[in-house]
């Protein structure tokens, strides 16, 4: 998980296109600058970047279901639960389900579990647009391939 | 085009808190009823579920754009509708 890069997907370990599903890896740094704050003396990994994480693994399934024709954005976090607070070190198994795949939009379902046992769930939507230019597709494409060596 | 009224304007009412009874079906979503585009985002995937559809809006906004259909060809309500039962009969088909 890179907080300065804002990409806080580690690996890609399970990708299933067809079925609508992706699972991917992603550890939480030991220290970072957030932690200066969130919280002084006990640092606890924010809810809100727990729903990032969500929300890049199911980017990634977008992205591989449309095969990088068009850039995703999160446009609405539907609902969100945090059930359990998450420390540094720890190593996060974020799952992605696509819910529906419309036009211009998509919805899925994020989870989050920690040695099996449930973190966080979400319900988002996003948008998908053309990339703005060639060079954010490929910048986009060349993350993707990284994250899934 | 009812029934499909029906559950259209039960669909923004639900979704945008807009009162039913200011629903018509010569609303138009975003002149008449304010709709934007995220709230028409949602009204679209419970659209899609509801009707088991999927609405090619990427299609229609593209004819906007490019000049070949106005705004009010799709979101003017009863149109919108016939739209529907029109994705709706070409699925069962």
């Amino acid at each position: 998980m890179r907080l300065d890069t804002f990409q806080l997907i580690d690996h890609v370990e399970e990708l299933l296109p067809a079925e609508g599903l992706i699972r991917c890896r992603a550890t939480v740094p030991h220290s970072a600058g957030i932690f200066a704050g969130h919280f002084p003396g006990h640092p606890l990994m924010p809810g809100v970047l727990l729903a990032e994480a969500m929300a890049q693994t199911s980017g990634q399934l977008l992205l591989a279901l449309n095969d990088f024709t068009r850039m995703v954005l999160l446009a609405e976090i539907r609902s969100a639960k945090f059930r359990r607070m998450v420390l540094p070190g720890t190593v996060l198994s974020v799952t992605g389900r696509l819910v529906h795949d419309g036009s211009g939009y998509a919805v899925t379902e994020g989870a989050i579990t920690v040695d099996g046992q449930a973190v966080a769930e979400s319900e988002l939507r996003f948008r998908t647009l053309p990339f703005p230019s060639e060079e954010t597709r490929a910048a986009m494409r060349d993350y993707a391939r990284s994250v899934r060596r | 085009m009812g029934s499909t009224f029906d559950a259209v304007a039960s669909i923004i009412n639900e979704v945008c808190n807009i009162d039913r009874a200011k629903i018509h079906l010569e609303s138009h979503a975003i002149d008449d009823l304010g709709i934007d585009s995220l709230d028409f985002l949602d009204i679209a995937f419970a659209i899609d579920k509801r009707f088991g559809i999927k609405m090619p809006i990427e299609l229609w906004m593209q004819e906007i754009n490019e000049g070949r259909a106005s705004v009010g060809d799709y979101f003017v309500l009863s149109h919108l509708c016939r739209r529907i039962d029109e994705l709706v009969a070409a699925k069962a088909a």
